[in-house]
């Protein structure tokens, strides 16, 4: 792709305004508490905020309206899993977890229960969430990169690992509810602004060129040359007439060729050229026809157990995302969490009304992504399209400006959070340790970014919700509102919950490389991981009634009595200290 | 503290000097605040102490939370998981248009966020009444 010269100076722009408040702001940080959890000082309406732009990822950013583009209506139920999420979070843990005052998941689990052994095994899970969370992140940022200037795609995920390395390094969680608030407040606009204007361009400039309830195919809107990246199998709705160079169905083609209905596979490399009005074929995983595209559930019974999957993962596994809950702890008290939690419900509603239009937009106007299905930068290529010339690439680099706040933030947040549990569990969990961990958890998502192919952000980013909700979220839930919880029970539930999603995940990427066999359940495996991680914690807990903590009755009450009451302490002040004390059995009970 | 060589090599970062170096903050010392009355004390102690009384009202709390939490999930996932059940069933709910845009696009792509607003926000007040009912229990 060409070099835009405004996106790379707006990008530029974000990078040096993230690293300048980070850096400043981290005059302030001085002491470990400050670069843990922020003295616990942050004001609400900005942890809101700061919640909101860690949370807005590039899956929702780009994304939503790749995945609208090409699944339709169907893939809205992301951008409402995604607020959900927080709602469950609200009327589950909020305030308990904050009340808790446990600063990590490891240490809610080792609070509540008292078992070192549940609180290894949590830091395990945390750190493969934070992974997966992070490998489509920075995958993302690589292709965002390669669509606005001439680099190899790996270059933009080395860029926003090291960028947001360097801000973690200055000054930990405090700089970060900085710069979290004011990339959220980026992105919002980032994607509100284009979106008013590129509407506004539809209604008033551009005669649609035909209906998007036509039962056929969306047509070229120019004469179009695609070159497909990795080997794809596109379906045919209706004949087309191309000039193909490269490998088709197995066979070399260097000449014109015809397409009749049905699917064929293009080979890597191939160059596909499209003249203007041709109808577009689709990748074969996507809706063929507009019709199709425009109606719900058209899909037959796999796509309505598919939805219910998406929506269940979604909607529980956000309260079991490391970089959120680390976000909660800098909250005063529990009343203040819940708060925030209200608020941030406001914030993510407002910013999920656009990705909508922008998706419906572009199925107008860039249709051509359909072909290799790679339609992540979507949302990138769209203000290009509709409006050629400045305003056009202004827009494109507002865009992109925003995006990159979306890798930077999402990053940071897990990288602080997989960081802070790193440095406290594996490490003696000093500030130079947290600084190392950082450095640790960084490199391997990296490596796993550049070494593996990517997909869909927002289904690989589906899958990390899939292993919270299996995982994090029976322990959590079950654990604040019932006494009867054991570790036995919680580590139970981790192990056959995440053991399943990770069986799913894996039997995931041999299905991409041998012909996507997978059922739907394999993609997102939540419908049925979810209620068996719950029932085994239940029933493991029930059988072993003699391992529920003694002291469960104090602990639970100090998670449930309202803040005036003063039952609120916080261990981290104490935990994170110089001379801390050698790991013992519940060794938070003091 | 390396905050000011941020881009320094990260071993040799010194930890906690210069937060010693610095003026030590003021901290207001209560010895004894008046504003607590003793009861409340007491109440909290009994509390602490688990003795059945403070066990009852808890176990209260909790169950008044929970009862809530739950009625206002199954108040917000009934739409979520019925809507595309009724557009399984019924393919002409799903082609429905309403001011020329397709009904579903609304339903799924407007509308939810309000519901979810509106739900937290009355979650928030719910909870915090009780929290408020529970706090006069203890005080009085």
């Amino acid at each position: 792709m060409d070099l835009n010269p405004l996106a790379l100076a707006a990008i530029l722009l974000i990078g040096a305004v993230t690293w300048y408040l980070g850096f400043h702001s981290s005059w302030l940080a001085n002491t470990t508490p400050d670069f843990l959890v922020a003295r616990r000082i942050v004001r609400s309406r900005r942890n809101a905020a700061a919640i909101a732009g860690e949370y807005l990822s590039a899956a929702s950013f780009l994304g939503v309206a790749g995945l609208i583009l090409k699944d339709g209506v169907d893939a809205l139920w992301y951008s409402v899993g995604f607020a959900a999420g927080h709602l469950a979070l609200l009327l589950f843990v909020a305030a308990p977890l904050r009340r808790s005052g446990a600063y990590t998941l490891p240490d809610f689990a080792e609070a509540r229960l008292g078992s070192t052994g549940l609180r290894a095994l949590c830091t395990v899970f945390v750190v493969l969430i934070g992974i997966f969370y992070l490998v489509p992140q920075l995958q993302t940022a690589g292709l965002t990169l390669a669509a606005i200037m001439p680099v190899p795609p790996w270059v933009g995920a080395v860029v926003v690992l090291v960028l947001v390395t360097i801000s973690v390094f200055g000054g930990g969680m405090r700089s970060i509810t900085v710069v979290q608030a004011f990339q959220y407040w980026v992105k919002l606009f980032a994607l509100a602004v284009p979106t008013f204007i590129l509407i506004t361009v539809f209604v008033v400039g551009h005669p649609m060129q035909q209906p998007l309830s036509a039962d056929r195919p969306p047509d070229f809107v120019a004469d179009t040359t695609i070159t497909v990246p990795a080997p794809v199998q596109v379906q045919v709705a209706e004949p087309v007439r191309l000039v193909a160079h490269g490998t088709i169905d197995g066979a070399p083609v260097d000449s014109e060729v015809v397409w009749y209905a049905g699917t064929h596979e293009v080979g890597a490399g191939t160059r596909l050229e499209f003249g203007k009005g041709t109808a577009v074929p689709t990748v074969a995983s996507a809706p063929a026809t507009n019709s199709a595209w425009l109606r719900p559930e058209a899909g037959g019974i796999s796509t309505l157990l598919g939805t219910y999957s998406l929506i269940l993962a979604l909607f529980l596994g956000t309260m079991g995302l490391p970089h959120v809950l680390v976000r909660f702890y800098t909250n005063p008290n529990g009343r203040a969490a819940r708060r925030t939690t209200v608020h941030v419900l406001l914030l993510l509603g407002l910013f999920y009304l656009f990705p909508t239009a922008l998706g419906a937009l572009s199925r107008l106007y860039v249709p051509e992504l359909l072909v290799t299905g790679q339609t992540d930068v979507t949302v990138l290529m769209l203000p290009e399209k509709m409006l050629p010339g400045l305003a056009g690439e202004i827009l494109g680099a507002v865009i992109a400006a925003g995006a990159f706040a979306a890798f930077l933030s999402t990053s940071s947040g897990l990288l602080v959070s997989m960081a802070g549990v790193l440095s406290t569990d594996a490490l003696p969990g000093r500030v130079r340790d947290f600084r190392w961990a950082a450095l640790v958890a960084g490199v391997v998502p990296l490596a796993l970014a550049v070494l593996l192919p990517p997909g869909d952000v927002s289904l690989s980013v589906g899958l990390s919700f899939a292993l919270a909700a299996s995982t994090f979220c029976p322990v959590l839930v079950i654990g604040v509102w019932w006494r009867k919880l054991t570790w036995v029970g919680a580590a139970a539930g981790i192990v056959v919950g995440g053991g399943m999603v990770l069986v799913a995940l894996i039997m995931n990427i041999v299905s991409e490389y041998t012909g996507r066999w997978a059922p739907w359940f394999v993609a997102q495996p939540a419908l049925i991981t979810v209620p068996i991680a719950f029932a085994t914690v239940l029933i493991v807990s029930l059988a072993t009634p003699r391992k529920i903590p003694e002291d469960v009755n104090r602990i639970l009450l100090r998670l449930h009595a309202p803040d005036p009451l003063g039952f609120i302490r916080d261990r981290d002040v104490a935990r994170f200290g110089e001379n801390r004390a050698k790991p013992t059995d519940g060794r938070h009970r003091r | 503290m390396s905050k000011h060589s941020a881009s320094g090599p990260p071993g040799q970062a010194p930890d906690a000097n210069t937060a010693a170096l610095r003026k030590p903050r003021r901290k207001r010392v209560v010895l004894n605040d008046s504003r607590n009355p003793v009861t409340v004390v007491r109440t909290i102690t009994e509390l602490e102490e688990q003795t059945s009384v403070g066990e009852v009202l808890v176990r209260n709390l909790l169950r008044a939370q929970f009862k809530t939490s739950m009625w206002l999930a199954a108040l917000t996932l009934t739409p979520l998981v019925g809507l595309p059940l009724a557009f399984y069933l019924c393919p002409a709910f799903a082609a429905a248009t309403l001011f020329g845009v397709r009904l579903p696009w609304l339903l799924i792509g407007v509308l939810p966020f309000a519901l979810l607003f509106g739900v937290g926000y009355w979650h928030n007040r719910l909870a915090e009444r009780h929290e408020k009912d529970f706090v006069n229990m203890v005080e009085s």
